[in-house]
């Protein structure tokens, strides 16, 4: 028996396909440069030629909204690759092996847990500059001890079950297990908290691009937009609105993806 | 209230409990009839998919959402429980319907002490202090014959072993002093030697207590010397019922018969090959025309694949079966079908004498 | 006759905590003969589970030796341990959580060739097909299919034919049939009798059904707390037990005939099964024996001949 995923399960992937492609294919659609000022006349409401009008400096709105999702979508997926390589690998090895090794890992997630994850951030940035892969490897290092701890438990329940010892039993050599037998259903129940991970750092980035800590101006991002739009309310209230729609709309898909995707693979009981 | 002396404690008619799933209709009980009177206890026996269980919960009317009393009346005291609203049905679930289940360990909540489990049940039910509930709650622990039962009062589940824990469900179900035990596979989960001991606990609680018990299982030894009457569980419908000693001594039914053969025995030799039923339970989705049995049974023949066999009345008083080719033959033409489950009267020259 | 299996001294503790340990298995030692049957009872917490993991090194025992084919399994590590294994295979209790819920049943089968064999992924799929014909299944209409769609009886009919796969001598199985219905009880029985004198293979049969036990062995060896009480014939073990507890275990089946009447002087056990932390000094049994002495609390009753291939813990066996 199979659940339907439903009609918004197909509307957040659609949102989610348009936002991705858009981001890739930024460079030949047909858009202004996105940090090119005056390209209209400063201002401008919603028009044929500027879909989104244009802001304060005469940019075009339409077209920093696309460009900045690059930056939400590189952040929000690479900075969760990152904590998958880091915090899933030993997760899964101290889920298995246990005893030393788990003491080990353990311990490092809990003194990386200890410490304040903005500050850690914020000092990485400082020093190594507001490029956007520094703002992926500090959010991917902050997100992967909790990664790690997740992927743990997960491993650890998957370890006991007696699949894990048959395949011991049969003679598979250790990696073996780990690839045939534990990450595949590891990996199972962790995809709707994959995707609830890389929205939580796409809103991290939000965040610290409002505080101006992301990639440096002039490069558009959806936080640095909203910063802009609040603080230009004055000459046009409506500034803010379409990066924050945008950000809204791909945090809420993001979410109901994650949600049907647990509903859809989580633990099957049998009827009745 | 209807008066209580005039009827059983529990009359069951025609029940049939339907589950709707993407697959279609499963009919996990179809038709089921049965009565049971205080201080008895009818042993349900079947395999699993039998619809044994959603039986003993559709008595309750505790079922699953996507499970529905289709048709049928329940009867406990008197009152038809499939009528009930929910409210009447938290009013008697625990304090006159106690449910003893298969797994100790699940249907205990392993955060809570276990003496405020029962408890819980005692003060929902008939409002005393805390005080009077605690000194009630150790008094049944001991009529459960828990060791120690001031230290177990306040002990966590995971601290008892799985006998104990399943002394402390019965604890419970027995805390309101219901008037109908159903005890679900009370003993899978639990080893040889402690199965004897809480089935002997629940017959002698049950005695005691003058309790109607339903008991459920798919091990025909473990109703064989508890029970009053079984009624042997098939696809979701009863195919035979009898007193236990009729039952073992006189079956009909040819399932019965694989049923009982098919366990192994301390006094048969060793290597003896078992009779077992080949293949699995029908599907409950669209069962097929013909008893249900027939495509495991060695001797269906072309009636048995295509015509349903009613109940029907064997020698003896109260005992009744579905089969066409029964074990011993078919007894002179039984004059009465049990008219009262809808059941045509079958003519008397289509009954054959096998031998 | 020729031993294939040789287990001495096995001891297996875990640790519970600061100072505490968890004596699991403590100093059982047994054989078992080529094609042979030996089941091993008792109730659950007797170490016997464990017992048949330490044999397979899926637990590292504590000490003791587990000779296989005359090799030291405890001696061995990783790949030469995994290679001297294959000749062992085993068979678990819950017939659905040993199979991998996300592979494919030919894949699960198939398996131990992929780990073992070289041979190309259609001559394993072959193989596999033999394989699920022996041991009664469809190989065309389940090949593609997930475990979870089958039942309880068919999971274990699985997890027969991938312990077959690599023509292993020994087979343990670990209460391969307690969480299956009465009647597919005995289509599993029955199918491992069979394939037995088919492949020639050793059964070490772990179990607490005595009536089960019964069925497949040709000896019974009996543990109670991490220790053996009682290995025997198994025609004499039920005729004639002298462990007051095999008594005790015996007296527990039920008998499915309303008309058998229970024995008068049955042995019910009473009380509880001691902590494995701390188990009783001398007989570990004593506790829960009715003929308890003095002498059964001061002094461990050794495992001892009382007739030809009869052996008891007992300071006063019965009989």
């Amino acid at each position: 028996m199979k659940t339907k995923l439903g009609i918004s399960f197909w509307l957040s992937l659609g949102w989610m396909v348009l936002v991705i492609l858009a981001a890739l294919l930024a460079n030949v659609l047909p858009l202004p440069n996105p940090n090119a000022s005056l390209v209209a006349a400063p201002n401008l409401g919603p028009s044929i030629h500027h879909l989104l009008g244009t802001d304060p400096n005469g940019r075009d709105v339409l077209s920093r909204v696309i460009f900045g999702s690059r930056v939400s979508l590189v952040v929000g997926f690479g900075s969760i690759a990152l904590g998958l390589l880091l915090g899933g690998v030993t997760g899964i090895l101290a889920g298995y092996y246990g005893k030393s090794v788990d003491f080990l890992f353990n311990s490092l997630a809990m003194i990386f847990l200890a410490y304040p994850p903005l500050i850690l951030v914020l000092a990485l940035v400082t020093f190594k500059g507001h490029s956007l892969w520094v703002i992926t490897i500090a959010i991917g290092i902050v997100g992967s001890p909790l990664i790690f701890r997740i992927v743990r438990s997960a491993t650890q329940s998957v370890a006991q079950r007696e699949y894990v010892a048959a395949s011991r039993a049969i003679g598979a050599p250790t990696w073996r297990v780990l690839a045939k037998e534990v990450f595949p259903n590891v990996a199972m129940t962790l995809v709707a908290f994959i995707f609830i991970a890389v929205g939580v750092a796409i809103l991290a980035e939000a965040a610290l691009s409002f505080l101006g800590q992301s990639v440096a101006a002039p490069t558009a991002t959806w936080g640095n937009m909203i910063n802009d739009g609040t603080n230009d309310l004055a000459q046009n209230p409506i500034l803010w609105l379409w990066p924050s729609l945008a950000l809204f709309f791909t945090i809420l898909s993001i979410n109901i993806i994650a949600d049907r995707l647990r509903v859809r693979f989580g633990v099957r009981d049998s009827f009745i | 209230m209807t008066d209580v002396r005039n009827g059983p404690l529990l009359d069951v008619k025609s029940l049939r409990t339907y589950f709707q799933t993407s697959r279609g209709t499963v009919r996990a009980v179809d038709d089921v009839s049965f009565t049971l009177e205080s201080g008895s206890t009818i042993g349900i026996v079947g395999e699993s998919g039998s619809g044994k269980t959603v039986l003993s919960r559709s008595v309750m009317r505790m079922l699953p959402k996507a499970g529905v009393i289709h048709d049928g009346a329940v009867l406990f005291e008197g009152n038809d429980i499939t009528q009930y609203s929910n409210e009447q049905l938290r009013g008697i679930w625990g304090a006159k319907i106690g449910l003893v289940s298969q797994d100790p360990m699940t249907s205990l909540n392993p955060v809570v002490k276990i003496g405020r489990q029962i408890t819980e049940s005692i003060r929902h039910h008939l409002s005393i202090d805390k005080a009077q509930a605690k000194e009630m709650a150790i008094s049944i622990l001991k009529s459960v014959s828990m060791p120690e039962p001031e230290r177990r009062f306040s002990a966590y589940p995971h601290e008892l072993s799985g006998g104990l824990r399943q002394r402390v469900t019965i604890a419970i179900a027995l805390a309101c002093g219901p008037k109908l035990l159903i005890a679900d596979e009370p003993t899978t989960a639990l080893d040889v030697t402690v199965q004897a001991q809480i089935l002997d606990l629940l017959s002698k609680l049950q005695r005691e207590r003058n309790m109607g018990m339903i008991l459920i299982t798919h091990d025909l030894g473990v109703v064989a010397d508890r029970c009053d009457e079984i009624a042997v569980m098939y696809a979701g419908k009863i195919v035979e019922k009898a007193p236990t000693k009729v039952l073992f001594s006189n079956m009909k039914m040819r399932y019965t018969q694989a049923l009982i053969e098919s366990i192994p025995r301390l006094s048969a030799p060793s290597h003896v090959p078992l009779r077992s039923i080949e293949g699995r339970p029908p599907d409950l989705v669209g069962t097929p025309a013909g008893c249900r049995f027939a495509p495991r049974c060695h001797f269906a023949d072309e009636r048995c694949r295509t015509q349903e066999p009613p109940l029907m009345r064997a020698e003896s008083e109260n005992h009744l079966f579905a089969c066409w080719n029964p074990v011993g033959g078919m007894v002179p033409p039984p004059k009465e079908v049990i008219s009262r489950l809808g059941i045509t009267p079958i003519r008397e020259d289509s009954i054959l004498r096998s031998n | 006759m020729e031993e294939i299996l040789n287990v001495k001294d096995l001891v297996v503790e875990f640790s519970a905590g600061p100072g505490k340990k968890v004596h699991a298995v403590s100093n059982i030692s047994f054989a078992l003969a080529k094609g042979e049957t030996l089941g091993l009872v008792g109730e659950s917490g007797c170490g016997k589970s464990t017992t048949g993991r330490a044999i397979m090194q899926l637990i590292k025992p504590t000490s003791g030796r587990v000779e296989f084919e005359g090799a030291d399994l405890t001696t061995l590590r990783s790949k030469k341990l995994r290679q001297a294994r294959q000749g062992i295979q085993m068979i678990f209790q819950d017939p659905i959580s040993s199979l991998n819920p996300r592979r494919k049943l030919k894949d699960i089968v198939g398996e131990p060739l992929a780990i073992w064999s070289n041979i190309s992924r259609e001559e394993r799929y072959e193989k596999v097909r033999e394989m699920f014909e022996l041991v009664g299944l469809d190989f065309e209409a389940s090949q593609d299919r997930r475990p979870h769609e089958f039942s309880g009886g068919q999971c274990q009919r699985i997890s027969i034919a991938r312990s077959l796969m690599l023509n292993p001598r020994l087979l343990i199985c670990d209460e391969p049939v307690s969480a299956l219905d009465v009647s597919v009880q005995a289509q599993i029985l029955n199918l491992l009798r069979e394939l037995k004198s088919r492949y020639e293979l050793t059964i070490l049969f772990i179990a607490h059904d005595l009536a089960v036990v019964k069925n497949i062995s040709d000896r019974v060896a009996v543990m109670y707390l991490g220790k053996m009480c009682e290995i025997s014939e198994s025609e004499t073990l039920y005729a004639t037990p002298a462990h007051p507890y095999t008594r005790a275990l015996l007296d527990a089946v039920p008998e499915p005939d309303p008309f058998v009447e229970r024995k008068s002087d049955a042995h019910h056990l009473e009380g509880e099964l001691p902590s494995v932390i701390d188990p009783p000094s001398g007989c570990r049994f004593r506790t829960r024996c009715p003929y308890s002495q003095d002498i059964c609390a001061l002094e461990e009753p050794p495992l001892r001949d009382i007739s030809p291939g009869h052996q008891v813990a007992c300071h006063f066996p019965m009989n």
